[in-house]
């Protein structure tokens, strides 16, 4: 059954006219933005709804754009089954990045917050376990930010001169 | 007395004549077991290496041990992380001597082409290492290459060396804990 | 059985019921472990010997890809993607070379798909073998020598096709291959398919239910050992497999036996498509025309200004790319593997990430594990195929 993307844009407005910030198509995939604080709920409907089923989440992934004021860090949800791509974009600010976690929607999404939250420091709201995963424990930055270089900064034994690296 | 330095082996007819690191070192040479820690791609290369085209067993590698207690060799390929950091040391600690260390790839001897921040750029940087075979993934006649040299080492040893203060000395650059019988 | 109801009758209150009734203990399962394929850490509750819960650390090969990606130019990134899951590398690079495609909207030549797809195939069935043999990948070691000259981590193709052709060799080895390797591995596999001490030891172990996996996010062999048949390749496909007729092996219950049986039954059909590709292979050139990123020949880089001038943007990695945002995913050895593509317009991309399938599905692994014995746990470890360069990344 494939839907095309202005029917499934048309039904998310019909039931959340006031939640759906903008939206645009990329390569085919259809882009929603949504707000921080319904995005639980609009979630948990697309999983629901008969025509929609969204009852797969490919992935969640967060950008962090340092320039935007107050739109700093985006999570970034991408859901599909019954053959078409959605993606549901939720901006947050820099110094509260809070967003409800999905565990209980979809338990594929315990780990990828996980992962948001240990490179970019994004807060999930009722996450069973949040912590770091990929990193060391004791780390206490979050190393995908725009501001942290790549190499680690603490290092001796290569002199940056060399590498091109001020 | 004095020490024996150079001493030609002798043989003859049902007996032969040579010093004993010599013997030792033959015998140990022939028999190393080796410890793969393999973490990544380099460890795909490894194990296509104990397959039956290359062979290792035929140089008398042929008994893998997983138990640091009984094995000479620690072959470490693959990328080391600053989180593994602490337990390849343990790893190493827990070796019994006389025991040799052996970095296969690029990531193991420096860090690779990961120049990140949460790579350990060279497994020289926790534990003293005697072999690097760089590559990446090196080919398996280069792994062999590498244990060839890691024979000449170990058949070249003097009995006397893990007792000797250089080789405390190095042990101690590293932070590891040298316990040895004062009696020995 | 008998030595409980002895303890019961005498006085031991001072002892806790724990002790008394089983005591569970805690077991260290990894990190350096001689059955994980990679470094990955389990802490296991057990009592006696069936598993009451687990808890996961992993992170031991974290070698931050993401982070490395934002700093190089397109083309260099090809030899990170590699790594992922560095048993099947070819699938991984090629899947970045059709992401950068789609997003500057090239037009592949027919050739190029086919001899993609030839690739892609064979190291779908290198991964496969992993569990199996090493000796049989070494023939396929042969086939990447000759497109690429690496054996594992090939860095194959070039964004906009391939910089060589199939050579002769390539061609005779091929050939070859699909005669011989075919009885080999029906060979190995009578070995085990109806075998009953196999089939005992592995029915059963490790299960997990269809919904339960969907839930999950599982993607790949180990979805379709449950019954469901999703397959990229088939639902969005890619790189002209829609040319192709192959059939998509599911199971039934979703333990060892079925995720076993589905990976020899993916193996033949792999065969079979390579087969297909082989013999159809059409006539063309064997890259795209995109000047800004295949390198031009060296007669013209010595006469011509703009060959001169695209050569030396290549080199440097100055080629800039339009602003955009794809996704493009693409069936990997393990699953579903995605790439996540945020270009602003320079040299490098200005986010991207790698949706792991090894990432997402090594979270069901205490669900499966749960009531096993230990050397169940360590069995369905092994059949669910982590590798621990697509677990960390």
């Amino acid at each position: 059954m494939r839907m095309n993307n202005e029917d499934i844009l048309k039904r998310i407005s019909d039931q959340f006219s006031s939640e759906v910030v903008s939206s645009d198509e990329t390569y085919g995939i259809l882009n929603i933005e949504i707000k921080a604080d319904k995005s639980f709920e609009i979630i948990k409907w697309l999983k629901d709804d008969t025509t929609l089923q969204c009852s797969f989440l490919t992935n969640i992934a967060a950008i962090h754009y340092p320039n935007d004021k107050d739109r700093e860090i985006a999570v970034v949800l991408h859901s599909w089954k019954n053959n078409y791509r959605l993606r549901l974009k939720v901006y947050l600010p820099i110094n509260n990045p809070v967003i409800d976690s999905i565990v209980e929607i979809y338990n594929g999404a315990n780990w990828m917050e996980r992962e948001s939250f240990d490179f970019f420091g994004v807060q999930f709201k009722g996450h069973p376990d949040l912590r770091r995963i990929l990193n060391e424990d004791t780390m206490d930055y979050f190393p995908m930010r725009k501001e942290y270089h790549l190499e680690d900064a603490t290092r001796e034994d290569k002199d940056d001169r060399y590498f091109g690296r001020f | 007395m004095g020490k024996i330095e150079e001493m030609e082996t002798i043989n003859g007819e049902g007996y032969q004549l040579t010093t004993l690191d010599k013997a030792i070192g033959l015998a140990r040479a022939n028999s190393v077991w080796p410890l793969p820690f393999a973490t990544s791609c380099c460890g795909i290369e490894f194990m296509a290496t104990m397959g039956s085209m290359y062979d290792m067993s035929r140089f008398g590698m042929e008994r893998m041990s997983f138990t640091p207690r009984q094995a000479d060799l620690l072959i470490v390929a693959g990328t080391i992380s600053k989180k593994l950091g602490p337990v390849l040391k343990q790893v190493y600690e827990q070796m019994a001597e006389p025991k040799w260390v052996l970095s296969v790839g690029a990531c193991a001897s420096s860090g690779g082409i990961f120049d990140t921040y949460s790579v350990l750029q060279g497994i020289d940087r926790i534990i003293p290492v005697d072999v690097y075979v760089p590559g990446c993934p090196p080919r398996p006649e280069q792994i062999i290459d590498g244990v060839m040299n890691i024979h000449k080492l170990v058949k070249n040893e003097s009995m006397r060396r893990r007792y000797s203060d250089e080789y405390k000395h190095l042990l101690k650059d590293y932070k590891i804990d040298v316990t040895t019988d004062e009696n020995e | 059985m008998e030595a409980k109801e002895q303890y019961k009758t005498k006085n031991l209150d001072h002892l806790s019921k724990e002790t008394i009734d089983g005591e569970i203990a805690t077991i260290n399962f990894g990190p350096t472990h001689p059955a994980t394929h990679g470094i990955f850490q389990n802490i296991l509750q057990v009592d006696g010997e069936k598993i009451i819960s687990s808890e996961q650390t992993v992170g031991y090969i974290h070698r931050a890809f993401e982070k490395l990606a934002e700093r190089r130019p397109y083309n260099q990134i090809t030899p990170i993607t590699d790594r992922l899951n560095y048993c099947s590398s070819p699938i991984n690079n090629i899947g970045w070379e059709m992401t950068v495609e789609k997003l500057i909207g090239a037009e592949i030549p027919k050739r190029v798909q086919y001899m993609r797809v030839i690739i892609m195939e064979l190291a779908r069935i290198a991964d496969h073998l992993i569990c199996s043999s090493v000796t049989e990948r070494e023939k396929i070691y042969e086939l990447y020598e000759e497109i690429c000259g690496a054996r594992l981590t090939t860095n194959i193709g070039r964004i906009g096709g391939f910089e060589r052709d199939f050579n002769e060799t390539f061609h005779a080895k091929l050939k070859t291959f699909l005669k011989t390797f075919p009885k080999a591995f029906e060979e190995f596999n009578s070995m085990l398919e109806r075998n009953r001490i196999f089939m005992d030891r592995t029915k059963g172990a490790g299960p997990i239910s269809a919904e339960r996996a969907l839930n999950y996010s599982i993607t790949g062999p180990n979805l379709r050992a449950t019954g469901v048949d999703y397959d990229i390749r088939v639902m969005q496909p890619y790189s002209s497999y829609e040319d192709f007729d192959f059939i998509i092996p599911v199971g039934v219950n979703g333990d060892t036996y079925d995720r076993f049986m589905v990976r020899q039954e993916e193996i033949r059909q792999s065969l079979r498509i390579i087969e297909q590709a082989y013999n159809n292979l059409p006539e063309g050139p064997y890259k795209a025309d995109l000047p800004e990123f295949l390198l031009p020949p060296k007669a013209e880089v010595y006469n011509q200004m703009e060959a001169l001038i695209y050569h030396f943007k290549i080199v440097m990695g100055e080629t800039e790319l339009p602003v955009g945002e794809v996704y493009h995913a693409v069936e990997g050895g393990n699953g579903e593997l995605g790439y996540y593509l945020i270009s602003d317009g320079g040299r490098s991309p200005y986010r991207l990430q790698f949706r792991r399938p090894c990432f997402i599905y090594y979270q069901a692994y205490p669900e499966m594990i749960k009531g096993m014995t230990l050397s169940d746990a360590v069995l369905t470890l092994s059949s669910i195929n982590v590798i621990a360069g697509e677990l960390d990344a």
